[in-house]
């Protein structure tokens, strides 16, 4: 965003700050209503192509010692493989879900990483449509392993840990089967919205709001809208931080959620 | 005063989490210092109690904008 479409929101309305509010995210480039080409769209199909050509680029010419850019694709491939799959699945069969984590989490990566990368400044996963993708491969994975290897009766049976007394099993299959089929979808899109979302929204009342202290005359709103202003700078900043938080745990999740499907216990 | 009162519950729903993820942090804070090499076996534990326990701030947030009206 300019700084005339940060000023002109600031003043919208006539007098008074507008406070961003959930209305700043839809930003369709081209048509209009539910087909239109949007922002996020745009990022989304770009950071899948940036994606594609540098995972390419980089291992091209593999050598047995790495060059720079190989370097940070074994750094990341890396440590998604040892520090997430295997650690949380299971040296026996977590190599056939690598490729799944890997995507799932460079996908989320540089798509929230595009939320503070200045031409761009767009986080894709705060429309809350592209999260809700992402976990419904999720979901669809870990039933589907977890049926097709032990069939439908005992993957419903395997809600209940076993060794409870018998009267106290209904209500835990209640609440496993809430827990399994609502609550952990549910909390996987929305941790991963609602961080990109309320990152980003505050950034913009940061921004905008030092912004309109700035040009609002005087001398102690101007001072104290370069203070926000530099702290805008510095919530940027741990943006990053959660950013990249946000693609670990996600990440971290569907594996959690994979090894408790693949397990023989439950 | 004016304003909306969907912003007052999510200063409630995020004060449980907040305490929540502060103990976390604390216990792997406490966990590494007494054996700095466990740190890579705590460190998914702790994230994942951190993603776990932030889930209600989540739903705050997301309910706040949703009943905003």
């Amino acid at each position: 965003m300019s700084l005339n479409v940060l000023g002109s929101l600031a003043t919208a309305d006539g007098g008074g700050f507008q406070a961003p509010t959930a209305g700043e995210f839809y930003q369709p480039l081209l048509f209009d209503g539910p087909f239109a080409i949007t922002r996020p769209a745009v990022v989304l199909l770009l950071s899948v192509g940036l994606i594609a050509w540098w995972l390419i680029a980089s291992t091209k010419e593999a050598a047995i010692v790495p060059g720079k850019r190989q370097w940070v694709t074994e750094g990341a491939y890396g440590f998604v493989r040892n520090g997430i799959a295997r650690d949380i699945i299971g040296s026996k069969d977590f190599l056939r879900f690598v490729p799944l984590l890997f995507s799932m989490f460079m996908l989320i990566l540089v798509n929230n990483l595009f939320g503070v990368i200045p031409p761009i400044q767009y986080p894709t996963m705060s429309r809350v449509g592209i999260p809700v993708a992402l976990t419904l491969v999720v979901y669809v994975t870990y039933h589907y392993i977890g049926i097709k290897r032990v069939g439908l009766r005992a993957y419903f049976k395997n809600l209940v840990p076993p060794g409870l007394p018998g009267w106290i099993k209904p209500s835990i299959f209640v609440l496993e089967v809430i827990t399994f089929f609502v609550t952990r979808p549910l909390t996987l899109a929305l941790r991963l919205f609602g961080n990109m979302f309320a990152g980003h929204i505050l950034i913009v009342l940061f921004i905008t709001g030092g912004w309109y202290m700035l040009t609002s005359g005087g001398i102690l709103l101007p001072a104290a809208g370069a203070v926000t202003w530099i702290f805008g700078f510095v919530m940027t900043l741990f943006e990053l931080l959660v950013e990249f938080l946000q693609a670990y745990v996600f990440t971290l999740l569907t594996a959690l959620y994979i090894a408790g499907a693949v397990a023989d216990e439950h | 005063m004016t304003g909306n009162i969907a912003i007052l519950g999510y200063g409630l729903s995020a004060i449980g989490p907040g305490i929540g993820v502060g103990l976390i942090f604390a216990a792997y804070i406490n966990g590494v210092a007494r054996q700095p090499e466990a740190r890579g076996m705590l460190q998914p534990i702790a994230f994942l109690g951190m993603a776990i326990t932030e889930a209600l701030a989540i739903f705050g947030i997301a309910l706040a904008f949703v009943f905003r009206g």
